[in-house]
């Protein structure tokens, strides 16, 4: 049998050679993503959800509300919980059991892209000063893994949030009324955050990797931007980024940004 | 008084059936079920060696199947991770599909099962069970047959198929709701069956003839969504 872990030199080597002649297997400049389809409301319990695929990439996500106390440091703000599951079933190298590093960083770092861009507006999330406050979980749940789990992952929260609805809330009994759909959104800005993540194979950099270039490559840093702000970064792997580099991929962010924008900006309206 | 469906359905008409195959395309077989507003996908991934390596059996492969609800499939979030609920019908569903696996000629291996509910609207172990069949079959796994999965019920008095959500779980009249999901090969062999509620067995025989009459429905459904994945390669 195969080890499904891994791309096999033969290929490694080949990626390689053609990245040095700024190639890709399918056709793509070293900065190009690959085509994005968005459907939006695939389940109809959630308050709003959206399924991302990228290339053979496939992401699920969904937006959850509950009412809550909130905590004691911000007690006029509503509540984030961002969350990945790595399902078994989007590729042969998950396993079933409770969520490993891979699974946990994916959640913390979309979960800083939404948050520290202020995308959402918290304080118009509170009930009640101290008492109660809305909670908003954005769960997502890989559905084919091949490559760039990351900025799949964050296009499908901010989607997500867009489509989401606030469900009714009776504050006599307390409860969350997830039967009455209201056509009230949530308290979002304006533009919105996207992240893209740069991967270093050998001297090159690269965005959006299928799986096979994911593999060989040694490190990533995914940076995430609203308008011309950088609002969150995490370098991830093991390998070093040499200084230049890094002022590279900062400073060509924001052009390959712009061009994921357009690729899903008619589902952002 | 009889019970009257408030979805305007025939007491032994089925919801609104759709299926698809090779939804998954990292896995060996996969397969979308929908029933109504509940929808299940699953994906088959093997025969694959069997870790850990002493759940391996030498004289024959294994199936291995895990459900789980999508924490957003329902209205009252579920958290992340395995409920004691899910873990039943993981193993329910395995004792589902078993007796139509011929997997002797896979010693030491494991055919995993992975099925999700994206959304749900009662029905969902049905759902899953027939997403797997499928999937089982589009990832070319030795079978006799397929299974098919219907559930039926009672309302107060009155005999119904395939509940939906209301019917299920909220329908509190009378001798209120009684829920009977049930599996069976296309040649009439119960793989699963569960009740829970309050029945006689005149009525319990009743609803037995009932599930196998839809499940033929149901089995043309999935018949055809395989053959159409065949078509589609040309």
């Amino acid at each position: 049998m195969n080890n499904p872990n891994k791309t096999p030199y033969a290929t490694a080597d080949r990626i390689i050679e053609y990245l040095g002649q700024s190639k890709r297997f399918d056709g793509r400049g070293l900065e190009d993503f690959r085509d994005i389809e968005i459907e939006t409301d695939v389940s109809k319990n959630a308050e709003g959800s959206v399924r991302v695929k990228m290339g053979k990439t496939e992401v699920l996500v969904g937006v959850k509300m509950s009412v809550g106390t909130p905590y004691a440091d911000s007690p006029k703000s509503g509540n984030l919980m961002v969350t990945a599951e790595l399902l078994p079933l989007s590729s042969p190298r998950f396993e079933n059991g409770p969520p490993r590093f891979p699974a946990i960083e994916l959640g913390r770092v979309t979960d800083r892209i939404i948050r520290e861009s202020k995308f959402v507006d918290f304080e118009k999330l509170c009930i009640e000063e101290g008492e109660k406050v809305w909670t908003v979980f954005v769960d997502i749940y890989s559905l084919n893994h091949d490559g760039n789990l990351f900025d799949a992952a964050a296009i499908g929260a901010v989607i997500a949030l867009k489509n989401a609805k606030i469900p009714g809330y009776d504050p006599k009994t307390e409860k969350v009324l997830y039967e009455e759909h209201t056509t009230k959104g949530l308290p979002l800005s304006k533009d919105v955050p996207i992240s893209i993540t740069y991967y270093k194979i050998g001297d090159h950099l690269i965005v959006d990797p299928t799986l096979e270039e994911e593999d060989i490559s040694e490190a990533r840093v995914t940076i995430g931007m609203l308008g011309d702000n950088i609002s969150s970064m995490q370098k991830g792997n093991e390998a070093g980024i040499a200084v230049e580099d890094m002022k590279k991929i900062i400073n060509g962010a924001e052009k390959i940004i712009s061009k994921v924008h357009k690729k899903i900006e008619k589902y952002l309206k | 008084m009889t019970y009257k469906r408030t979805d305007g359905r025939k007491n032994d008409e089925l919801r609104p059936v759709k299926a698809k195959v090779g939804v998954i395309p990292n896995a060996d077989g996969s397969a979308m079920f929908q029933a109504g507003k509940t929808i299940a996908i699953a994906a088959v991934y093997g025969p694959r060696k069997m870790h850990p390596q002493h759940q391996q059996d030498p004289t024959k492969g294994k199936i291995r199947c895990t459900y789980n609800m999508i924490s957003f499939s329902v209205s009252d979030r579920i958290r992340p991770g395995m409920s004691r609920r899910s873990t039943e019908i993981s193993k329910i569903t395995e004792w589902a599909l078993e007796p139509v696996l011929l997997l002797d000629k896979f010693p030491n291996t494991v055919v995993d099962v992975f099925i999700n509910i994206i959304q749900a609207d009662a029905g969902t172990r049905c759902a899953g069970i027939n997403a797997a069949a499928m999937a089982l079959a589009h990832a070319g796994i030795p079978m006799k047959s397929l299974v098919t999965s219907v559930s039926a019920g009672k309302m107060d008095k009155t005999l119904v198929l395939d509940l939906d959500k209301y019917e299920d779980s909220e329908f509190k009249e009378g001798e209120g709701s009684t829920d009977i999901p049930i599996t069976m090969t296309p040649d009439g062999k119960i793989t699963h069956f569960q009740l829970d509620g309050k029945i006689n067995a005149k009525q319990l025989n009743e609803i037995i003839d009932m599930v196998q009459k839809s499940c033929k429905e149901v089995y043309e459904v999935q018949k055809e969504a395989l053959k159409n994945s065949i078509e589609e390669k040309g």
